[in-house]
């Protein structure tokens, strides 16, 4: 699938109709003069084009009833697993649908597709492998699905701790995925994903007896960069801890669809 | 990782604010606001965009970076303070319940622009 539209927002702009040479300022610009040259006040976040079709989104799932879960963490953190865990316990009593973001490859795809959910594999390889998804991507995917047909959209994000966290694609909650082979000092180093994620998961609690490991400690940390966040601990391969984790997952979909 | 991508937000968003009358733009600077809590390298940004910038009038402008604190505000005990450590719990009542007020900038603030046909009638 090609990744190019956060890269053209002018081809975005005709498609809302907008006219093309038009000065982006939200009030009128005011330009002062200056030594060589003059200064032209803009004022305007760079992620506004996103941020704006992320609003799209979020009204689309809004308008569908489709409650809509963003899933980021490092790669191998067992994401891809914990995802297959999660299908098998909520299809087919929950109609969910997936998007996969991967640099390159459709191994993640092939894998959740057993579920006999819908799933729609993003490469991200165009430019030699993006980070993140963005709200276009998001946009461009959902024309594989019915939306009218899904209670349930997961989105597995490209594995990375930094760029995700500063996309919104018009999710309802996003999750983190730590594992415990992973640093407990994660949280600290990456608060941005930390501080704007909703619920944690601490995967591989099964490998804990193996390793020098402290969840306690990584929990604690979790804790300083984002108080009162959920945190579940879980093994996608023993499924120890996913009911609970399940369970919040139906909650925050019963909060909004109030199904 | 994505300073490629908000490279080329930048100048699209300084090109479409160019206003028309302006025959040969060159703009000189770029001043961003970037928040210390946005996930965003400078060195890669300037680098990114020094090599998306050509043959654009943004071509060999600066890049000034104007680097804001993360503020918070308690909802609490309405305690302000700055952060400067990872640690978003109150500085002073220990609450975890907090305001971000800034620190997720990331935003083209304004920019220097010259029309070099003007300078060349002078």
């Amino acid at each position: 699938m090609p990744i190019e539209l956060f890269l053209c927002p002018k081809a975005r702009h005709h498609k809302e109709g907008h006219p093309h040479h038009h000065p982006h300022t939200k009030g009128p610009s005011t330009a002062t003069r200056t030594s060589g040259g003059r200064e032209i006040r803009v004022v305007r976040r760079v992620l506004d084009v996103n941020d704006r079709m992320a609003a799209r989104n979020r009204e689309l799932f809004a308008e569908k009833n489709v409650f809509v879960l963003n899933l980021m963490s490092s790669p191998g953190s067992g994401k891809t697993t914990t995802l297959e865990r999660t299908l098998e316990r909520l299809v087919p009593e929950i109609r969910c649908g997936v998007i996969v973001g991967d640099i390159c490859t459709t191994a993640d795809a092939d894998r959740l597709a057993v579920s006999g959910a819908p799933v729609v594999q993003v490469n991200t390889d165009e430019f030699g492998g993006d980070c993140h998804l963005a709200a276009h991507v998001i946009e461009n995917a959902l024309e594989n699905f019915d939306l009218e047909a899904l209670d349930l959209l997961i989105v597995e994000n490209v594995g990375n701790l930094v760029c995700p966290a500063e996309f919104d694609i018009g999710e309802d909650r996003r999750v983190v995925v730590l594992s415990v082979t992973e640093g407990e000092d994660k949280p600290l180093k990456y608060p941005l994903m930390f501080r704007e994620c909703d619920a944690a998961l601490l995967n591989k609690v099964d490998l804990l007896p193996h390793l020098d490991f402290d969840a306690d400690l990584a929990e604690a940390n979790i804790w300083q960069i984002h108080p009162d966040m959920p945190v579940f601990r879980t093994s996608a391969k023993t499924g120890e801890g996913l009911d609970a984790w399940i369970g919040w997952i139906r909650d925050r979909m019963r909060e909004k669809t109030g199904a | 990782m994505h300073e490629m991508g908000i490279a080329l937000e930048i100048i699209e968003i300084v090109r479409s604010s160019i206003p028309e009358s302006v025959k040969r733009p060159r703009v000189e600077r770029v001043h961003l606001k970037i928040g210390r809590l946005s996930a965003v390298v400078t060195d890669s940004l300037r680098f990114c965009f020094e090599v998306a910038s050509e043959e654009t009038p943004l071509a060999g402008a600066e890049l000034v970076v104007d680097e804001i604190p993360v503020e918070a505000q308690c909802n609490d005990c309405g305690h302000r303070w700055t952060i400067d450590e990872p640690v978003f719990v109150c500085a002073s009542c220990r609450g975890g319940s907090l305001t971000l007020l800034s620190g997720r900038e990331l935003d083209v603030h304004s920019f220097q622009l010259i029309d070099e046909e003007n300078d060349h009638a002078h």
